[in-house]
């Protein structure tokens, strides 16, 4: 037999349809594909485009500029005389006349006011405690740096990048600036204060010690109460409980609960534990308790999904040994268990470190300038803190506000990898 | 001794009564060679008496704390009742408070010249009464603690079936904890509608659900003429469909074509990248999108406004509505993926074993197959940019418009339950309760879709399981 030619074969008049309609059904397979392929692209664009615009908004929080001033320390504008204390003197007045002395020039009145605010209002501080590190500068001019206003800091980032001036910094106040960077007297250093100091009205001083403390403590709290609450829970309705309506019950609302919106726990914290059980307002360990309520389905339901992972033969042999149940569930199946479990441990406080809303209901929104040393202090965590400042209207808040999303990032970024090494090494066994 | 302080006491009395527990058992048993004699292993002898010893102490210290308070300020009003006349005792809570910030201010040797000498007693009795409910909660629980150690050493026998007795209350503990759940649930129903009950006996029900004015910051003082407020939610409602509308309508399609991309046609290699790249989308912290809507997006849409002559508010639905809908991408992809994964392939392989081309067979074959598990997961996305708060905090306005343009600037659910609590309140004052109501009104909104999503995606699987 000879094998035909397909070419030669005899069409029927459906091969001729089909293939007549072959290329508007090909285009429109390719259509499908091309905005399939886009929505994957949008969603690459997104992502870079939210990264690149935090970060490159961020950058200019980790620098600060920095004047010196050349203090004339007279005993005269200190209003000094022998005997005082060093840490009471006239310091601010001090400061004024030093920035004074720098610009002869400056003579009227609103003028030197706005001299004056060209420099942090945290200024005069530093003078005073240059002086009582070094008491025998008393009565001598000494170079001491400061740092510069925030709208100074601003405007001084600014024109390095665009060139052009600012609407906060007026004509005047630009001539000021540059005779300054021209004598450099303006030097630009990092801004370590950014972690090493609290919160404050004056974007130059703000930094997230304050709010990295309060995290800290109040993620303690979650991670104590929800990882045993959750691990019990889930071993229960795993290993021991009896399928009834009670248990049938407790998984729907688990389920529920976790699509419950975070507002909504905040409202219970509120009512309940702050109303009801009279804990203290704003501090870590009621925010601790309500992310705990909030975290806990997510712990719950990776846990129980990883115990159930666990093959019945382990339990079989232990029980074939002479153990009892609960001996064959605390000895073999949650050793066995456990990476699963702290994957979805991971993943739950990794949800709690980035939640917002229910902690604006328990009242951990106040302006808060001490670091938080205990489980009841009033205290604000990193995205409150976020929250704050990305509401205030003062521009050297930006800045802030960014580099506080890029530590909260870079927390979240740790936390997911390490679930993901979790999962990985759990996977390969 | 403070109850952290007391609770660590307790700890450290169980450490010790696990020993105890071997101890005694192997005295029992007649010396180490022979624990065999026992029933159970030393060491359950142990864990049962540091079981003992601490679960009913911890428990006791916690129920104490828990109403210590409530009991000496009780004792305390009512002495204070005796020594006032009646006109005085309509303030008591301001009264009561100003006694314990003088007690407070006596013990850091404050200046108290101010106090009259009645306040001043008063402030020493509650002083008095706080030490002596402290010292009566140390005792309590010491003896408690040592009590039961002391019983079940006692106990201890031979024969002492220590195995079955240390797992009833493992057992116990277990099914206490799985139970925080439901009392979660029962605790989030109980607070929003007790307090929504009470927001309905000062606004009619049929004013808030269907009343067109909202304004709830009159009502800030009693005393003001009008002061009642306009408490008509509808604003708000219209405020959430359409921010939540326009979130759905950029998710829903991009979040498809992302779940029908990665499923049916992406390599490997592609996958690979594509999915981090979601996860980091759905890890992103909300507030960190309402910082970008706020003020990167919503400049963004202004600007573009002014190009085409289009006057945008800065505060605009469409801001908060298009990242809210970035949020959601990855949540809708992923679950529209596991629906269309869940489809027997043998639809799949037969669909194009006729000759149907791969788009003809996702659409006409694989999506309506798995339509149910989408719809489930639209649902659920509907029910999340309902509840959504912080972007829409962050970006949309506070202004109760009644608009569905969503180029102008409204306000949502969430929004006024925030800018209601935020802050210090006053509990009784229809401005906060208002929050409960709303709070209410969301949790049953989110409740049913829930529920209804979970139905629909469970009948979907019981059909090709």
């Amino acid at each position: 037999m000879t094998k035909q030619d397909p070419q030669t074969m005899p069409r029927s008049a459906v091969t001729e349809k089909i293939e007549l309609g072959l290329a508007k059904r090909h285009r429109r397979e390719n259509i499908f594909r091309a905005f399939g392929l886009t929505a994957v692209i949008f969603g690459f664009i997104l992502v870079f485009f939210l990264l690149f615009d935090i970060t490159s908004k961020a950058l200019p929080a980790f620098h600060q500029h920095w004047v010196k001033v050349d203090v004339n320390y007279s005993e005269k504008s200190l209003r000094y005389a022998a005997g005082d204390n060093l840490a009471d003197l006239s310091y601010r007045n001090t400061l004024r006349k030093s920035i004074y002395e720098t610009f002869p020039e400056v003579k009227a009145r609103r003028d030197k006011r706005q001299l004056n605010g060209l420099f942090s209002s945290n200024a005069e501080f530093a003078i005073k405690e240059h002086l009582i590190a070094n008491p025998d500068h008393l009565g001598t001019t000494q170079p001491v740096w400061v740092r510069v206003d925030d709208d100074v800091d601003v405007y001084l980032k600014e024109v390095e990048k665009l060139g052009e001036p600012l609407v906060r910094i007026d004509q005047k106040e630009a001539q000021w600036i540059k005779t300054l960077v021209d004598n450099g007297a303006i030097e630009k250093r990092f801004n370590i204060e950014f972690f090493t100091s609290s919160d404050s009205r004056e974007p130059e001083l703000a930094g997230v010690r304050g709010a990295l403390t309060g995290t800290f403590l109040t993620m303690i709290v979650t991670l104590v109460l929800s990882f045993p609450l959750g691990v019990a829970a889930a071993v229960y309705l795993e290993e021991f409980a009896p399928k009834n309506r009670w248990t049938d019950m407790i998984e729907v609302n688990i389920n529920n609960l976790a699509a419950v919106p975070s507002i909504i726990f905040g409202l219970l914290g509120l009512a309940v534990i702050i109303n009801l059980f009279g804990m203290p307002r704003s501090a870590p360990l009621v925010g601790g308790i309500v992310l705990t309520l909030m975290t806990l389905p997510t712990i719950i339901i990776a846990s129980r999904a990883s115990i159930k992972a666990v093959p019945p033969s382990i339990r079989e042999a232990a029980m074939g040994l002479g153990a009892s149940r609960v001996q064959t569930t605390f000895s073999h199946v949650l050793p066995m268990a456990m990476p699963g479990i702290l994957t979805g441990t991971i993943i739950g406080m990794a949800q709690a470190l980035g939640e917002t809303a229910p902690l604006l209901m328990i009242g951990m929104v106040a302006f808060i300038v001490d670091v938080p040393s205990s489980f009841t202090d009033a205290s604000t965590v990193m995205p409150v803190q976020i929250f704050l400042w990305a509401d205030s209207p003062e521009r050297g808040f930006l800045a802030k506000t960014s580099a506080a999303i890029l530590v909260l990032l870079g927390f979240l970024f740790l936390m997911n990898a390490s679930a993901a090494y979790l999962r990985r090494r759990f996977e390969s066994k | 001794m403070t109850t952290t302080h007391l609770a660590f006491a307790v700890i450290i009395i169980a450490l010790f009564s696990y020993w105890l527990g071997i101890k005694r058992a192997i005295t029992v048993a007649g010396g180490e060679q022979h624990t065999r004699q026992l029933v159970s292993l030393p060491s359950q002898y142990g864990l049962l008496t540091a079981f003992w010893c601490g679960l009913p102490a911890i428990l006791f210290l916690l129920i104490w704390s828990a109403i210590e308070a409530s009991i000496v300020d009780s004792l305390l009003i009512q002495q204070v009742m005796l020594t006032l006349d009646t006109t005085a005792q309509q303030n008591m809570s301001l009264l009561v408070n100003n006694i314990k910030i003088l007690a407070e201010k006596v013990q850091l040797n404050e200046d108290v010249s101010a106090a009259t000498a009645l306040q001043l007693q008063h402030a020493a009795y509650y002083t008095e009464l706080n030490t002596k409910a402290t010292w009566l909660k140390t005792l309590l629980t010491l003896v408690i603690a040592v009590g039961c150690v002391a019983v079940l050493l006692t106990k201890i026998k031979q024969s002492f079936h220590a195995r079955n007795n240390l797992e009833k209350i493992v057992s116990g503990l277990l099914f206490t904890c799985s139970g925080i759940a439901l009392l979660t649930t029962i605790g989030i129903v109980m607070s929003v509608l007790f307090e929504s009950i009470a927001f309905f006996s000062k606004v009619p029900v049929t004013e808030f659900l269907f009343g067109t004015q909202w304004s709830p910051q009159i009502a800030m003082r009693a005393d003001q003429v009008g002061g009642s407020g306009a408490f008509g939610a509808i604003p708000l409602f219209v405020g959430t469909i359409l921010i939540s509308t326009i979130a759905m309508c950029l998710a829903i399609p991009v979040g498809l074509m992302i779940a029908i991309y990665l499923s049916q046609y992406a390599s490997p290699r592609l996958r690979s990248v594509a999915k981090p790249m979601l996860e980091i989308l759905a890890g992103v912290p909300t507030v960190v999108y309402g910082f970008f809507a706020a003020l990167t997006v919503a400049p963004l849409i202004r600007d573009f406004g002014i190009l085409v002559d289009l006057p945008i508010v800065a505060e605009s639905a469409l801001a908060a509505g298009l990242v809210m809908g970035v949020m959601i991408i990855p949540f809708v992809s992923s679950l529209s993926e596991d629906a269309l994964t869940a489809v027997p392939a043998a639809l799949k392989e037969g669909s194009i074993g006729m000759g149907a081309t791969h788009s003809e067979t996702i659409r006409k074959v694989l999506f309506p197959a798995a339509i149910p598990g989408i719809v489930g997961a639209i649902l659920l996305a509907v029910s999340r940019a309902i509840g959504e708060t912080m972007i829409v905090v962050m970006a949309a306005g506070l202004a109760a418009n009644l608009t569905f343009n969503p180029i102008e600037s409204v306000t949502t659910v969430t929004v006024q339950i925030v800018s209601l609590l935020k802050g210090d309140q006053e509990f009784d004052s229809a401005k906060t309760l208002a929050a409960f109501a709303l709070g209410l009104m969301l949790f049953i909104t989110t409740l049913a879709l829930n529920i209804a999503a979970l139905k629909i995606v469970r009948k979907y699987r019981e059909q090709y399981d």
